[in-house]
């Protein structure tokens, strides 16, 4: 048998962890392979010095710093307790019902768009009226009206007209 | 009767801070130790364990005992351990890893003073030789890579069964198998010379198992 494969087992063999076929299996193999049993009685004897590793004793302060800690953390009360623990929660709750408001004021708008009009006719002027007087050209209305050149335009081919209509 | 540690945390979740203390103080040896031996830095293992803590109690209102309570607990205190040396905030040179095993050797004993030495000879040497293998084994598991490391300690300091420590690291049972081979492997060969002086000392060939509770 290969001991490369069936070494792979062993740590599992000696803590008692393969089913029983591997288990016969390999002490089939450890009978007959003088460098498995050894490897495996290594193994027990590395187990046993891994004890020697000497262990902390964690500091009185360590002790007092973690009830420090734990006394600080907030103490959840209430429904809305789970939003002291979780900031980012509350920012994300407040930003979605910000959000929700402003989408809202919008849909009256919306509406008028999408439904059919009930009077086409005054909708839509006070739409073009919206829109015209919202043309940047209309902001200089002043600058049009007192433009030098229009006073020299023949005001009396205007008037004039309106003599010969009277007769 | 002692309740589980399941109860106590169940306990904790219902806002009964004096079973917090209980797993504290059941625990606070452990989780120091598993880290100490992962990060290599007594004042790091420390810090990191009180963030274990922190989050086990943070953590009781959502607690549901789905696991080891053990389980759950070393799963954090592995992944906090994994990330700080990959962070390497807590690499430290061998020089202050030195100093802090003394200062922490949990026998009480300190660093003898050079002049003492030539008084008391017999007991020094012998302290000595305990000191060195003891150096010698530090060394060994510290040169395992992470996770053969952290599945060593959880099998040997930590008694875990192979399912729990494959949860821990989230691997499979195989996988584990094969880390542990792997681990204990190289431990032989770096502690050949202790490990051969105890054969020498125990040739009494029994079929003892590594572990007695198995």
């Amino acid at each position: 048998m290969n001991c490369g494969h069936i070494g792979k087992k062993l740590v599992a063999y000696l803590d008692g962890n393969l089913n029983i076929a591997e288990r016969r299996q390999m002490e089939a193999h450890l009978a007959v392979c003088t460098a498995c049993r050894e490897r495996a009685a290594e193994f027990r004897s590395v187990w046993d010095v891994l004890d020697e590793l000497p262990a902390l004793e964690p500091s009185i302060a360590f002790d007092n710093r973690v009830r420090e800690r734990v006394r600080q953390e907030p103490v959840r009360t209430g429904f809305w307790g789970w939003i002291v623990p979780s900031p980012r929660m509350a920012f994300a709750v407040t930003a979605l019902l910000i959000a929700s408001i402003w989408l809202s004021s919008f849909q009256p708008g919306r509406l008028a768009v999408t439904h059919p009009p009930v009077g086409p006719s005054v909708q839509s002027t006070e739409a073009e009226f919206g829109m015209i007087k919202d043309l940047p050209v209309l902001e200089d209305y002043d600058v049009v009206t007192s433009f030098d050149a229009l006073s020299e335009l023949p005001a009396q081919q205007t008037s004039q007209p309106q003599p010969s209509n009277q007769m | 009767m002692a309740r589980s540690d399941v109860q106590l945390m169940l306990d904790v979740k219902s806002g009964d801070d004096s079973s917090f203390e209980l797993l504290l103080r059941k625990y606070r040896m452990p989780v120091v130790n598993f880290l100490y031996r992962m990060v290599r830095d007594a004042g790091a293992a420390e810090d990191l364990a009180q963030e274990v803590f922190l989050r086990v109690y943070r953590a009781r209102g959502q607690y549901v005992p789905t696991a080891k309570f053990t389980t759950w607990m070393f799963r954090i205190a592995t992944n906090l351990a994994l990330n700080a040396l990959r962070d390497g905030r807590h690499r430290h040179m061998e020089i202050s890893i030195d100093q802090s095993a003394g200062g922490y050797s949990g026998d009480g004993e300190t660093e003898q003073p050079a002049m003492e030495i030539a008084d008391r000879q017999p007991t020094i040497e012998v302290d000595l030789i305990q000191r060195d293998r003891a150096d010698l084994i530090r060394r060994a598991v510290e040169s395992l890579p992470e996770k053969q490391r952290a599945a060593v300690l959880l099998h040997k300091y930590q008694e875990m069964d192979y399912d729990q420590i494959a949860r821990v690291l989230g691997c499979s049972e195989s996988a584990l198998k094969s880390l542990l081979f792997r681990a204990y492997e190289a431990l032989r060969v770096q502690l050949a010379p202790l490990v051969q002086a105890a054969q020498v000392q125990s040739q009494s060939g029994r079929a003892v198992k590594m572990r007695s509770s198995i």
